[in-house]
């Protein structure tokens, strides 16, 4: 797979990634690279084949729906960029 | 005597014998770091404060011949992604450089309970996402075998750490083989457990489907008893299984007579150099010789398995670090709007190697691209557990080298991300069907160590640490510590 500088683009933006315009060619083939080793998969007989997202087979895990203790508002915030009044605060979304 | 030298075990027998105060030992373990980790470079940050304080607290209360917590005075290192309440928490990133954990990880919890006390945190590749510490945001871990070498990674730190004779153990973390290619690189015993074995709570995710903590120390009787304290059912990890853990260091002395162990020739390709192989297989003639019944097999599929590595565990990352937004915690890099508050912080808070992996799993669940990468590499996947599963009915381990290559030199691979990633070569199908495996040291290439690695099936962890045990007794290389003969 040739990976173009509008994928990196594509797949940056998508991460919420900046990519500096002389970077560009250098992530589209390091990109490449290792997608070009995915190609090679195209040569198995995966029809039929179960995907295994998780190497346990376990489902729906469910604990006592009990109260207990947890982390405090002021704890949760501790690490918190920007807060006020027990709130993590954001700049403005919303336009004026 | 020189207390810093001595394993975990060892300590824990002069602590019981009160040979040394709890004092004494950890107060070895600092100077120890004061005079090596100058140049190792194994540590991002120490606690000798509240380390000293609690090391006094045990004396006391030896001393009032109050009961003690079996471990209580052994010190220990944490990978740096796992939290400490109150004690920085990096992921060697930018992006977490001041985040202070208000919890600890279970893992942690069940150290301080038992009694060793968190001498400091060790350096890693950012996020875990590296062989060779490099990519940490701080500085490279140095090999202590040679300075101009990696000390493999992504836990370089804990491997180093431990090598240095700096600690008896670490912890480290394991996605794609982040605690076995270290310990082979740094002549130490580094032990994957089980997906499921170790609660994953409060470990900083990477790819959650993989990751699996686990020991670093310089024997295999001291990764056992390490074991016994972090394994065992979390209910804060849905993923953690609900299965009773038993006594590991029961197996030890065993040996391997009557024992079948597979030998898979697809190891030994893939790009493995020659005198890995020859150190290895020299290892297997060993175990051989000692009553076991060594057989070479084939796992055809496990050429495929980096490529499925390097399709789902970006995918999974690239899910994983969405956390990372400015907003709850770590580093915010702008407030001017919510866009910008997004691509700054994350841009200029995540590393290279970092960004690529987020882009590759990115691409790889994108629309277009989703059937042909993620879910071929979760076929994949699947093809790889079968063909454990079957050869797993005919044996009870199997042994393979644990790195393709020796230990390379600072700077060598960094520029060229698919070269670094075959690295994980020989690790990282284990991570695929989330089977226990171990390196142990099985010898040297002109100074450098050799591992071998053994691998078991799931939740047979007790076997792997059998043969692990036969093999260094009878290799009888000795705890070597690098500078001292």
């Amino acid at each position: 797979m040739k990976v173009d500088k509008d994928i990196v683009r594509h797949v940056a933006d998508l991460g919420r990634l900046y990519v500096k315009d002389e970077d560009v060619d250098a992530f589209a083939e390091q990109l490449g690279e290792v997608l070009k080793w995915a190609d090679k998969l195209q040569e198995l007989d995966l029809d039929g084949v179960e995907p295994t997202a998780h190497a346990l087979d376990m489902k729906n895990v469910f604990r006592n729906d009990e109260r207990r203790e947890s982390l405090s508002t002021e704890k949760a915030l501790e690490n918190a960029p920007d807060k006020e009044d027990g709130y993590f605060k954001v700049p403005r979304i919303i336009e004026e | 005597m020189k207390l810093h030298k001595l394993s975990l075990y060892e300590a824990k027998e002069g602590l019981d014998k009160k040979e040394f105060s709890a004092k004494e030992l950890v107060t070895s373990t600092f100077s120890r770091i004061n005079e090596v980790d100058e140049k190792i470079n194994a540590f991002i940050s120490v606690d000798e404060e509240t380390a000293i304080s609690k090391a006094e607290e045990i004396d006391d209360n030896r001393a009032k011949g109050e009961k003690l917590p079996p471990y209580a005075g052994v010190p220990v290192a944490i990978k740096d992604n796992m939290c400490t309440d109150g004690i920085k928490t990096t992921c060697a990133s930018k992006i977490l450089e001041n985040f202070v954990p208000p919890f600890d990880a279970t893992v942690v919890k069940m150290l301080r309970d038992t009694g060793f006390i968190m001498v400091g945190k060790t350096n890693l590749d950012e996020f875990a996402m590296g062989s060779s510490t490099e990519n940490s945001a701080f500085f490279t871990t140095k090999n202590p075998w040679d300075l101009n070498k990696v000390p493999g990674g992504s836990s370089g730190g804990s491997a180093a750490s431990v090598a240095s004779a700096e600690v008896p153990l670490a912890l480290g973390s394991d996605t794609g083989g982040s605690i076995r290619q270290p310990a082979a690189f740094c002549g130490v015993v580094g032990f994957k457990p089980t997906y499921g074995r170790v609660s994953r709570y409060g470990l900083v995710a990477f790819a959650s489907s993989f990751d699996q903590i686990g020991p670093f120390a310089r024997n295999v009787k001291d990764v056992a008893l390490s074991m016994n304290v972090i394994s065992g059912h979390d209910e804060m990890d849905s993923t953690s299984a609900d299965i009773d853990a038993p006594d590991f260091t029961k197996s030890l002395d065993k040996g391997v007579n009557g024992m079948k162990i597979g030998i898979p020739e697809e190891y030994f390709q893939l790009g493995v150099k020659s005198e890995i192989k020859n150190v290895v297989k020299n290892a297997i003639n060993t175990i051989d010789d000692q009553g076991a019944m060594v057989e070479d097999i084939s796992l055809p599929t496990t050429e495929y398995a980096l490529t499925s590595y390097y399709l789902i565990s970006p995918a999974e990352a690239s899910s994983n670090l969405a956390r990372f937004d400015g907003v709850r915690y770590g580093t915010r890099l702008s407030d001017e709007n919510l866009k910008s508050l997004y691509y700054e912080t994350r841009s200029q808070g995540f590393g290279e190697e970092v960004k690529r992996r987020i882009m590759l799993g990115n691409y790889a669940l994108s629309s277009g691209y989703y059937d042909d990468y993620y879910l071929k590499g979760l076929k994949v996947r699947t093809l790889i557990k079968r063909e454990f599963e079957d050869i797993f009915g005919k044996y009870d381990v199997l042994m393979a080298p644990t790195t393709p290559t020796l230990p390379f030199n600072i700077g060598e691979q960094i520029d060229d991300p698919a070269t670094m990633y075959l690295n994980d070569i020989c690790t990282v199908p284990v991570n695929l069907a989330g089977l226990p495996a171990i390196s142990v040291p099985c010898g040297f290439v002109e100074g450098n160590p050799v591992g071998i690695q053994i691998i078991g099936k799931p939740f047979d962890e007790a076997k792997v640490l059998q043969v692990a045990s036969e093999l260094e007794k009878t290799l009888n290389l000795g705890q070597k510590i690098p500078g001292e003969s």
